[in-house]
């Protein structure tokens, strides 16, 4: 078999689910402190208040879209009585809605962070970077769903694609089913695993810390201050007092 | 009953001369870095006047507190937690930096290093935000003194509720400082508003924290507060509030502010409260019951029964000791001291004694005695406006308790007058107010005379548990070494946790070499702190240097 698609549709994915999993497991670890959502709501409000709820809104749709798009066999959704017209049409225009709601959002909010003096100055590199990414992904994303499934015939990446992502994560990767995807949609592919490779070295670690478990706490938080030490180790010297070793004693 | 120690504070506001000393050595102390210059742990403000940040009293606007509900029972003024939850991607109750106000700094250097020009040189204001130059136009303590009080003064939120006649009435009458810190408050609404449990209250003293690994920056905290004392560090992205000084405060010093206050008038002590009521006493249903509600939970540590409890939760002897020397015990029980807002029912731990100077001042100055108990007992009555000020800041409105400690402090002037001027002990004048006159003098040895010892009682944290504390090792061979703190690969400050006192160690010397607009690797002498002579604390030598010592002229 041929090594590119090898490379693109076995290696990259491989290596870039690795360095997600690996790298924010270093990260937490590294970087506690570092761990934020780095908001700049306090520099600027008004674009933020419309871009930072459609673009997160917009993009948690997305993120269920693709869940169920990729990770549940159409057969399931077929037994469950969502046929391929059902399917077709609800995720095309459930998909375009959101798109828009998105890359609406990103834009104002792409917008306002060149703008805004102080927000432009709070940007890191690796802010930089990860905004080319994710613009990529989502602009490919967009364009593949626009060309094909608004005004193609609709492509069917649920034969392709969900399968192959499928058997990427069973570890029985199948890249030949990626073979005849449409360019589009195996740049959308392509820049996401970027994407993801990226994502533990950027502010986007702050997804996991979606706080859930705040609807489920008391709301008044109490602790001792023997455990409120976070990732500091006893310093040195000031370890625990344990009780000298006999053994140790009768040797002198 | 869960008996609980809480670490609070008194501020004798009579004393209050608003030097701002509590601020500057708070500021040095603890916020004297990139991202927290806006912050004041400890700010100053005149009253009347907006407060800081701008009318953060005007909870309508904020959001902050705790509301009671129609079924009697607490719930988060902004909303609860599904509400917060649906707005965390923008959340609209934060105030913006704005409503504090945009740091800035001079370029002094120019003073030195502009080029030979017409004009004398001057040093611009540069804005720490943006690197440019702004024109200043608002700051912590804007409307000091009542500077500009005019143009300010209608959106004192408290001066709003009360009527036109008032304020036109009210800056020739009356004027007075407010320090204000974190209240630590008892049921604190910025802990119940974070998302990510990073915030909490220190079962074992009571001390509000954010635990700076686990905030993750979604802002509710700042929203929650109705104090306005949780602040957003805009570099980090973390939550940062006052501290009470818990690295000092474990080791049995009082707080910076305490510890340097010109006036003498911050009190630190231990009180017990009993946990189990605080939701119930935080939920009555009047708001000026609040008050009596509070005061009502905070225990006697002379009860036999209290002491027992108190065993059984593990709270050592010396710190029972320390409760019952405590002198903010003692200036409840005389009933001088008041909490600030108890209506935001999250039961503050600061507390104040209203001042009594003003209505003193009027007397005095209509050419009256000022230490004549009628007279001043008199102008209490008369000076409604004041004291309705007052009572809006400490009791809900509600004149009565505010009205009772004035009379004791106007009852003890004018008793001890007696006794030092005409060497008479008028007991009828401490009886007046319900009290004795061993108690008035009790009192008045407090606030008047008190040493450090006796204002400051401070058991230390215990020592078998020292190996724990977070400031004992102030060393710099900790895991990882000393350079971390700079500015990590993730923005600022990212890597591992350091000390703080090594955190501050770095940061201030980065502040020292690094905060220069216009020509950056200099010190800047605002921030040096005298020891030693940093990188870059003489211009570099221009060219080769002649025996002379003349340096060669570079053209
Ligand atoms: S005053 Fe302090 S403890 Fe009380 S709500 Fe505000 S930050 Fe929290
Ligand atoms: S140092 Fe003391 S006297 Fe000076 S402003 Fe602060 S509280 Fe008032």
């Amino acid at each position: 078999m041929n090594t590119l698609p090898i490379i693109l549709w076995v290696a990259i994915p491989y290596a870039s689910i690795a360095v997600f999993i690996v790298g924010h497991m270093w990260r937490y670890r590294y970087d506690k402190f570092g761990w934020t959502t780095r908001s700049s709501q306090t520099y600027e409000n008004r674009l933020l208040r419309w871009g930072s709820p459609m673009f997160h809104l917009g993009i948690l749709m997305v993120l269920a879209g693709h869940v169920v798009g990729l990770l549940i066999p159409r057969e399931w959704l077929y037994a469950i009585g969502i046929s391929e017209e059902t399917y077709h049409f609800g995720a095309t225009t459930l998909g375009t809605l959101a798109a828009a709601l998105t890359l609406t959002g990103f834009a104002i909010l792409i917008y306002r962070r060149r703008t805004v003096g102080p927000v432009f100055l709070a940007t890191t590199t690796m802010d930089k970077v990860m905004y080319v990414f994710l613009g990529a992904t989502m602009l490919f994303g967009t364009l593949a769903t626009i060309v094909f499934q608004v005004f193609g015939s609709g492509f069917q990446y649920r034969e392709t694609i969900s399968p192959w992502i499928r058997s990427i994560l069973g570890f029985q990767p199948q890249p030949e089913l990626m073979a005849d995807v449409p360019l589009l949609f195996q740049l959308h592919v392509l820049t996401a695993f970027a994407l993801f490779a990226l994502w533990p070295f950027t502010r986007l670690v702050h997804v996991f810390s979606a706080p859930v478990g705040y609807l489920f706490r008391p709301y008044i938080v109490y602790r001792s201050r023997d455990d409120g030490r976070g990732a500091q180790a006893p310093q040195r010297g000031w370890e625990a007092i344990k009780t000298p070793d006999p053994d140790r004693l009768h040797k002198l | 009953m869960k008996v609980m120690a809480q670490m609070s504070m008194i501020m004798n506001l009579d004393k209050c001369i608003g030097c701002h000393t509590c601020s500057v050595t708070c500021k040095q102390a603890w916020t004297n870095r990139t991202g927290v210059e806006y912050v004041w742990f400890n700010n100053v403000e005149t009253r009347p006047g907006v407060g800081y940040p701008r009318g953060y009293e005007d909870q309508e606007k904020w959001g902050g507190g705790w509301v009671r509900t129609k079924r009697g029972r607490l719930k988060l003024r902004s909303g609860g937690r599904l509400a917060k939850l649906a707005r965390i991607f923008s959340n609209p109750t934060l105030p913006e930096i704005q409503d504090y106000y945009e740091p800035w700094t001079y370029d002094y250097d120019m003073l030195l290093n502009a080029p030979k020009g017409q004009q004398v040189p001057v040093a611009r204001p540069k804005s720490l935000l943006t690197g440019k130059n702004m024109k200043i136009s608002w700051s912590a303590n804007w409307d000091d003194n009542l500077g500009g009080s005019l143009e300010t003064m209608q959106d004192d939120p408290i001066l709003k509720k009360m009527s036109e006649e008032v304020k036109a009435e009210f800056e020739k009458a009356f004027m007075f400082y407010l320090p204000r810190i974190c209240e630590h408050c008892l049921n604190p609404s910025c802990v119940a508003s974070c998302p990510s449990g990073a915030m909490y209250k220190r079962a074992e003293d009571g001390i509000v924290l954010v635990d700076q690994d686990q905030c993750r920056g979604w802002r509710m905290c700042v929203s929650g507060c109705p104090y306005k004392k949780v602040y957003f560090n805009h570099r980090t992205g973390k939550a940062e509030k006052c501290t009470m000084c818990y690295p000092r405060i474990e080791v049995g010093l009082p707080t910076v502010c305490s510890e340097t206050c010109v006036g003498r008038l911050r009190y630190l002590g231990l009180v017990f409260y009993d946990a189990d009521r605080v939701a119930e006493a935080a939920a009555v249903e009047d708001d000026k019951a609040l008050l009596q509600a509070q005061r009502d939970i905070i225990l006697d540590p002379h009860d036999p029964e209290v002491i027992e409890a108190a065993r059984r939760e593990g709270i050592p002897d010396d710190w029972i000791e320390g409760a019952q020397r405590s002198p903010i015990w003692k200036l409840m029980q005389y009933e001088v001291a008041l909490p600030l807002h108890p209506e935001y029912r999250t039961m503050p731990m600061v507390w104040y004694i209203p001042p009594l100077s003003p209505v003193v001042d009027v007397v005095t100055g209509s050419g009256n005695d000022g230490e004549d108990a009628r007279t001043l007992f008199a102008a209490i009555d008369k000076l409604r406006i004041p004291i309705a000020y007052l009572a809006e800041l400490f009791t809900a409105g509600d004149i009565g308790p505010v009205d009772a400690a004035l009379r004791r402090l106007a009852a003890m002037r004018s008793y001890m007058r007696g006794i030092s001027i005409d060497n008479e002990r008028d007991e009828r004048i401490p009886n007046a107010v319900g009290m004795t006159g061993t108690q008035m003098e009790e009192m008045y040895r407090l606030l008047a005379i008190a040493k450090y010892e006796e204002r400051y009682v401070i058991p230390s944290a215990h020592n078998e548990q020292a190996h724990e504390l977070e400031e004992m090792a102030c060393s710099l061979d900790f895991d990882g070494g000393p350079g971390m703190g700079g500015a990590g690969p993730f923005g600022s400050s990212s890597g591992p946790a350091v000390p703080v006192a090594v955190e501050n160690f770095h940061i201030l010397a980065d502040r020292q070499t690094a905060d220069r607009p216009s020509t950056p690797g200099r010190v800047n002498l605002m921030n040096w702190d005298g020891n030693g002579s940093a990188d870059g604390l003489f211009p570099p030598t221009a060219g080769p240097v002649r025996k002379t010592g003349k340096r060669k002229d570079p053209s």
